[in-house]
């Protein structure tokens, strides 16, 4: 579904400022995959979501959907076969728009945009359903502007944008990062939801290494640029948040209580 | 005391203009509000419709045609804008500038001279200061204008309501979140500079005839005064007023109000030279009150720094 393919990338190459974000990285993600992403500051994490998501071109390299080389191709026509989620609750909707006027530019994405109404009547109702879901109270304020909800409400209105056009990758930014304990628990577990209810090929970027070992099918572990550790299946679930830690700093030589990465 | 009935006398005349300015500023709306850049273009794109309008007027054209060709005349100049911020990678303030400059050269190319003037008597035209009063009321200009506004709100409600004016609203709030639903965020603003910018055109066209001739100074600050009618209209009437077309509409309005107090000021024989000070002014203090108040606010609240 997703392959990376020897990709590298620099920034401010050739001032003091050098940073090898991404040096030389490879991953193949099977259809249905659900992989969390763990790693300390800097490891590249983002950086893998941004290449994939085409933010920016890549130095070297190959990225392909779907079997599809998108390496040269602006992030807007990468959009169509992937739904993101951001760290920042700010990032993923449109502040001044209605809820439903947000979900309505999701469910276009990858479509050609017209002169036809920009939201039809009957969407309105579909959304309300998928609003009630969330539990939030939202389907009775559908036409409220986005930057009235709070931080989680407006994460998990992302989410619903994010899936409501199947995408063929999800790419989750440490998507609870931004949010207070109960929400971003409430969060994960609707991301969980979605993706296994649709089989959703996922990456989900995480700081909390329990969550990383709950959620998914498989883990990868990054640092300085590249995939260190790459466990699936039975071997994953059995796994610890010892077990990792041993694994870090086994390559790395660092201590994680150094980092930002939560033990809890 | 200057006697008050020259003062009503003036109003109708104060009112045309407004609304022949409103046009303008439902174009800086569109670049400042909507699309988040302030687009400094219109100060040229202004006298570019009026010079294109009276010289093709002037050629024997249609006058409908003629202020089709302002329209376009203005969409162009937004291109160009659109296209050195988009394409070339300029800060948008910055691209608008360069457009602006270069437009100069452009209107004097386009009359000639530095001024070109048209003589009502001899021309179809839509409107002037002659049709404001003693006129059949179908030819007075500011039911003329006023049907031109009405006319291009309810287009613009329209337009930002398709997919494709959802896409610019969009791209104008959060371009990270456009461009993460798909939409081309360059396209959109390349279109919304050109849709702003030929109704600025427009309004050229519209003016030069109001005042029987276009001048290479015409657009001299007038991004000033769309702000100031965009500022003025959300200030006054922003509260009640939450719709798109209500806002469009607000725009109009503040617009006229400004013509209104300059004509106060005028009646009051304020030194005319002032004027544009005074507009300066006004308009940096409305653009600050939003800041105050968020400053005062978060002291009141008790907040410290935050991001």
């Amino acid at each position: 579904m997703l392959e990376l393919k020897n990709v590298h990338k620099t920034f401010n190459a050739g001032t003091v400022n050098e940073k090898k974000a991404l040096n030389g990285l490879n991953l193949v993600l099977e259809d249905g995959d659900f992989v969390t992403v763990i790693g300390g500051n800097g490891a590249g994490k983002s950086t893998m979501l941004n290449a994939v998501a085409g933010v920016w071109p890549v130095d070297q390299g190959q990225i392909l959907i779907d079997g599809q080389d998108v390496t040269k191709l602006s992030e807007h026509k990468r959009a169509a076969w992937l739904g993101r989620v951001f760290q920042d609750p700010m990032t993923g909707t449109a502040a001044t728009m209605g809820i439903d006027e947000n979900m309505a530019l999701a469910l276009r994405r990858g479509a050609h945009r017209g002169l036809r109404v920009g939201i039809k009547k009957e969407e309105r109702e579909n959304y309300r359903q998928l609003l009630k879901r969330l539990d939030l109270g939202l389907e009775d304020r559908i036409s409220s502007k986005v930057g009235l909800l709070s931080g989680g409400q407006r994460q998990a209105v992302t989410l619903l944008m994010a899936t409501l056009k199947k995408p063929k990758l999800l790419l989750l930014d440490e998507h609870t990062a931004a949010l207070d304990p109960k929400t971003a628990h409430k969060v994960l577990t609707l991301s969980d939801e979605i993706v296994r209810e649709n089989n959703l090929t996922t990456l989900m970027i995480t700081h909390n290494m329990k969550d990383a070992i709950r959620y998914g099918n498989r883990l990868i572990m990054m640092w300085e640029g590249r995939i260190i550790y790459d466990v699936r299946g039975e071997e994953k679930s059995k796994l610890k948040v010892s077990d990792l830690l041993a694994k870090f700093e086994q390559v790395s030589g660092d201590e994680f209580a150094n980092d930002r990465m939560m033990l809890s | 005391m200057p006697n008050i009935e020259h003062l009503i006398g003036a109003l109708p005349s104060a009112a045309a203009q407004g609304l022949i300015w409103g046009i303008m500023a439902i174009g800086v709306y569109i670049t400042y509000r909507v699309l988040d850049v302030a687009d400094l273009t219109v100060d040229g794109t202004l006298c570019t419709g009026g010079a294109t309008f009276i010289m093709m007027m002037l050629a024997g054209y249609n006058t409908w045609f003629c202020l089709l060709a302002a329209f376009i005349a203005g969409m162009l100049a937004g291109l160009a804008t659109g296209l050195f911020h988009t394409f070339m990678g300029i800060p948008a303030i910055l691209a608008s500038i360069l457009t602006q400059l270069g437009l100069y050269s452009v209107n004097l190319k386009i009359m000639g001279k530095a001024n070109q003037a048209i003589n009502v008597d001899r021309f179809p035209l839509l409107v002037s200061l002659r049709y404001i009063k003693d006129v059949p009321f179908y030819r007075n200009t500011i039911l003329v204008v006023f049907l031109f506004i009405v006319a291009i709100i309810g287009i613009l409600y329209w337009f930002f309501g398709t997919e494709l004016g959802c896409s610019m609203r969009a791209t104008g709030c959060n371009q990270q979140m456009a461009r993460a639903q798909g939409i081309n965020t360059k396209v959109c603003i390349v279109l919304g500079l050109m849709v702003s910018n030929g109704l600025v055109g427009l309004s050229g066209a519209l003016l030069a005839q109001y005042q029987g001739f276009a001048d290479v100074q015409m657009g001299r600050g007038a991004i000033v005064i769309g702000l100031a009618a965009v500022i003025i209209g959300e200030a006054l009437l922003g509260k009640i007023c939450q719709n798109f077309a209500y806002k469009l509409a607000t725009v109009a309005a503040g617009s006229i109000i400004y013509y209104i107090v300059l004509q106060v000021v005028i009646w009051l024989k304020v030194d005319t030279d002032l004027l544009k000070l005074l507009t300066a002014l006004l308009v940096a203090v409305f653009l600050a009150i939003p800041y105050w108040k968020q400053q005062y606010f978060n002291r009141v609240g008790g907040k410290k720094g935050g991001k």
